[in-house]
């Protein structure tokens, strides 16, 4: 597990629908992992539970779905005030976003 | 929008900063290109930020802060939060920001995209709850993060050593360190003696961590057979190992590991430069002039993505490359070059030398794997596959990879290729340098169907 | 690799990709002591840049014959398959439901709508099943999919489909070796000459000699072959391909440039690049198959390609496969096409048979005479 000894936490967004104060500047993964998440999706191979390994975004294990958008690497993205991130479960299911043509 | 430079730099870490701040002075167009939202690669990630909070893990990293400043003062143009994902050998750059693709037109390029971490896999490496000692280190500078609990490390390198002592200092408290590097006595000998002494700084360092970790009662030891267990709910729960005394089973809740650094040649094989095999690093790198040229006319390579030597090699590989480029677009005077080229020359020798007597230290070793084991993290491939298509007639990984889809996941190769190579070469009787690498295509990052069919002028 | 000098193969394949394999593959089967001789990993390989389809709907436009070989190879496809799962040791994912060509406007339409037509009136021979269906009955019959604003309709074609072609060769291989064969994977054959018993092939780790000599070596088909007697013209013709990230089924139906696997990744192609003999992938060519993909299913736009790469397709003068057998050097064959996936079970079950009993007169109109002053045309699908 991690923790943060810092008040700093300004941001909010939610994880599975549950609050999770985040500092601003965060990687979305930073903020996961500090607020005591390890399991951030579920493999499209196998439903094996998967966390973030490398945090540099080479590993890909670390596939969030943001604010509706599959497969988000959490390492990659900064939190801002209100995104919504669920687990990856499985593959990417773009059909439900909005087109674009 | 049609833009075009003089030199493209990939990578905004030391190699990239410095080359930047060189070339700026030969009076070259720069574009600095990086994914990350500010400048300090890996070694020196967030400095920016933790400076402006007043923040510094130590000199090294102080360092990186005020190369970043010397890079803001500069007004080198500079795009971060921007992956490039396709590069022309003749010199056009492909890049995305926001979901948007974009290219420039650059007279020569240079690669300065770092190193990655060496995969260390054990049995159950993908487990929620094992990371690596890099991205342990990356949540420190980025986010302040402190591991707690039942926090073990595992593997072997000077950043193993380096991350827990910022980690100690941060307030962390370590379980244990296990150890996967040969007795020094083993390994070293009187001829190493000269790089020690030429590197008194970097040797009295690694005993001044070793002590730090002593003192804060962290428990450290020679193990072999390193394995992570689940618990009921599937994420870590357990360490495994065997040292001198038996087998141990300890509770865990973090799981660091950590076997050394290589380049990072993804975009460099997807440009097709010569690659060579480093037998004492036991990786693959650009096969290059010693001021960072590589077999393409306008491609270079500086940093530790042209051989691992460190930050502050990466320095000066990073200029050498920049007055590589002056010189070859005509922007600088030979006389002058040669002239700013020789005693860098003579610091990369220094650092050579060190680095020599660290690869004795930390020797990457083959992986150990029983046949259920999973090698392709993306793919779910195990061991057992791999070492199966030496059956099946695959004298690399590329047919490798077409029977198994090892390798054909999202990392693209990245955390699977060292380990196959191994296994597959094992397999094979042969050295692992026989194995051919993965073939890399353009490209090396995902990016999506329709980012790419925006570039459609059709 | 040991000198071969002594064991006495019936014959020797010279090129272990998708037709070398399966016709070494059958041969094993029928009884023959085999060879494959196959280059290393980074061989060109179009068998590992291959799309996958097992498709008659765009074969033979020209050529009665090759619709017949086609449409015999996509009849024998179900119980090859069955056969290759067996010696691949898995599912190699062979589907065949029904085919598409998707068309994007009324051009793209009545181009397919003259393809059936034509492929109807070619005499002599029963056309495969195809039909064209517009937008609604497209529609119908994939109902969760969303399509383009552009696509019109397509044809249909109910003899085709689909199967994970890399498993193919891995079966081949597999398959050979369950039957007696020897896989020879090593450097590239340099050279083929005959001898008093039959031939040798050089390559740098030794050689190889055998009563018979196959040389189906994709691109490298025309000079090798060059070295036995045969004259069969063969030149390189790029195709670039992309695979998104695994998906939730959104295809029910392969395409002739789109199809979803078993593993749910998305399959995009292609690019015809003549004159190109290097297997690279270039932005332009990656850009403009997104772009048609996205135009065809929207809900690809924000999916995320993974992989891409190219291959060169060995392509003769008018598109169609080639089989002769030498004149001047009796027991040398040369095979090739750009095929080789659709045309594995018939190289299996009716050419590799053709082979060993010395005759080719079956597939005489195949034979590469016919390239004698004939243009270059248009590489055919």
């Amino acid at each position: 597990m991690f923790t943060r000894p810092t008040d700093d936490l300004g941001v909010t967004i939610t994880f599975e629908g549950n609050a999770v104060r985040a500092r601003d500047g965060d990687s979305v993964a930073a903020a996961l992992l500090a607020a005591g998440h390890l399991v951030f999706r579920e493999t499209a191979v196998s439903g094996a539970p998967r966390g973030p390994f490398c945090m540099m975004g080479a590993c890909f294990d670390c596939l969030v779905e943001i604010d509706s958008e599959p497969a988000r690497q959490a390492c990659m993205v900064r939190v801002a005030e209100g995104m919504r991130v669920r687990r990856q479960r499985g593959a990417a299911d773009y059909a439900s976003a909005e087109a674009v043509e | 929008m049609s833009i075009s430079v003089d030199l493209a730099i990939i990578g905004a870490g030391p190699a990239g900063m410095a080359a930047a701040l060189e070339a700026r002075a030969s009076g070259l167009s720069v574009l600095v290109l990086d994914e990350n939202a500010s400048p300090g690669g890996q070694v020196w990630r967030a400095a920016e930020e933790n400076a402006a909070r007043g923040k510094s893990l130590d000199a090294d990293y102080a360092a990186g802060a005020q190369m970043a400043q010397a890079l803001r003062q500069s007004e080198v143009p500079c795009r971060f939060g921007t992956t490039v994902w396709a590069i022309e050998p003749e010199g056009r750059v492909y890049f995305s920001a926001g979901g948007r693709a974009e290219s420039v037109a650059a007279a020569q390029v240079l690669l300065c995209t770092g190193a990655t971490e060496r995969p260390l896999p054990i049995p159950g490496w993908t487990l929620p709850g094992v990371m690596t000692v890099g991205a342990a280190q990356i949540l420190l500078k980025t986010g302040g993060l402190v591991p707690e609990g039942r926090v073990w490390l595992a593997g072997q390198g000077p950043l193993l050593r380096l991350y827990a002592v910022q980690a100690l200092v941060a307030g962390a408290t370590i379980a244990g360190i296990l150890d996967i590097s040969p007795p020094p006595s083993r390994v070293l000998g009187l001829t190493d003696l000269p790089a020690i002494a030429n590197a008194a700084e970097q040797v009295a360092k690694g005993v001044r961590w070793g002590r730090t970790i002593e003192a804060a009662g962290v428990a450290w030891g020679r193990v072999a057979d390193i394995s992570a267990e689940a618990g009921p709910d599937g994420k870590l729960a357990r360490v495994k190992f065997r040292d001198e005394h038996g087998e141990h089973a300890e509770p865990a809740d973090l799981l660091l590991l950590h076997d050394g650094v290589v380049p990072n040649t993804q975009v460099s094989r997807a440009l097709g430069l010569e690659h060579m095999f480093d037998p004492a690093q036991r990786c693959w790198r650009p096969v290059l002039d010693p001021f960072g040229r590589s077999s393409e006319p306008a491609i270079l390579v500086a940093g530790d993505g042209a051989g691992i030597l460190g930050a502050e090699a990466a320095l000066i590989t990073g200029r050498l490359a920049a007055i590589a480029a002056s010189l070859d677009l005509g922007k600088l005077d030979p006389a002058l070059a040669h002239k700013r080229a020789g005693p860098l020359f003579k610091r990369i020798a220094v650092h050579r030398k060190f680095r020599a007597v660290l690869d004795k230290l930390y020797p990457p070793q083959p992986p150990v794997l029983d046949d259920s084991d999973l090698v392709c993290r993306c793919e779910e491939v195990t061991a057992g596959q791999v070492r199966e298509a030496a059956q099946l007639g695959c004298l690399g990984l590329n047919q490798m990879k077409s029977f198994t889809r090892c390798g054909m996941g999202p990392c693209q190769g990245r955390m699977c290729a060292t380990t196959a190579a191994e296994l597959l070469a094992e397999a094979r009787g042969v050295p692992v340098w026989e194995i051919e690498p993965y073939r890399g295509r353009f490209p090396t990052k995902p990016l999506t169907l329709g980012e790419l069919a925006a570039l459609d002028s059709a | 690799m040991r000198d071969q000098a002594d064991t006495r193969y019936d014959v020797m394949v010279v090129g272990g990709g998708m037709v070398g394999s399966a016709l070494a593959y059958g041969m094993a089967r029928a009884g023959a002591r085999v060879a494959l001789l196959d280059e290393g990993d980074l061989a060109l390989r179009a068998a590992r840049g291959n799309f996958g389809l097992v498709w008659t709907q765009s074969k033979g436009d020209g050529m009665p014959a090759y619709v017949r070989l086609t449409r015999e190879s996509a009849q024998l496809w179900h119980k090859f398959s069955d056969e290759l799962s067996g010696h691949a040791g898995r599912d190699i994912g062979y589907r065949q439901q029904g085919g598409l060509d998707f068309c994007l406007d009324e051009a793209d339409f009545a181009e397919c709508s003259a393809r059936i037509a034509r492929l109807h009136n070619q005499s002599g021979i029963e056309a495969p099943r195809m039909v064209m269906l517009d937008r609604a009955e497209l529609q119908a019959l994939m109902p969760a999919t969303r399509l383009g604003q552009r696509v019109v309709g397509a044809l249909l074609c109910h003899d085709d489909g689909h199967v994970n072609p890399l498993y193919v060769l891995r079966g081949l291989h597999a398959g050979l070796r369950a039957n007696g064969g020897e896989h020879l994977p090593g450097p590239p054959v340099t050279a083929v000459e005959a001898t008093a018993r039959g031939f040798v092939a050089h390559r740098a780790d030794g050689f190889v000699t055998a009563e018979r000599v196959v040389v189906a070596a994709g691109v490298h088909t025309q000079w090798l072959a060059a070295m036995v007697g045969i004259d069969l013209q063969v030149r390189p013709v790029r195709g670039q391909n992309i695979v998104t990230e695994r998906l939730p089924r959104m295809l029910p139906l392969p395409a002739s440039a789109l199809r979803q696997t078993e593993e749910g990744v998305v399959q995009i192609g292609v690019t015809y690049e003549d004159g190109v003999d290097q297997p690279a992938t270039t932005v332009p060519g990656l850009a403009g198959m997104a772009a048609r993909a996205v135009r065809v299913l929207p809900d690809l736009a924000n999916a995320r390609m993974v992989r891409a790469w190219g291959a060169l397709r060995p392509m003769t003068p008018d598109g169609f496969p080639a089989y002769a057998a030498s004149a001047t050097h009796p027991g040398a064959f040369a095979c090739a096409c750009h095929s080789g996936v659709t045309l594995a079970a018939a190289h299996v079950n009716r050419v590799a048979p053709k082979i060993l009993a010395g005759d080719l007169s079956a597939f005489a109109a195949f034979d590469p005479a016919r390239f004698k002053g004939m243009q270059h045309v248009h590489a055919a699908h």
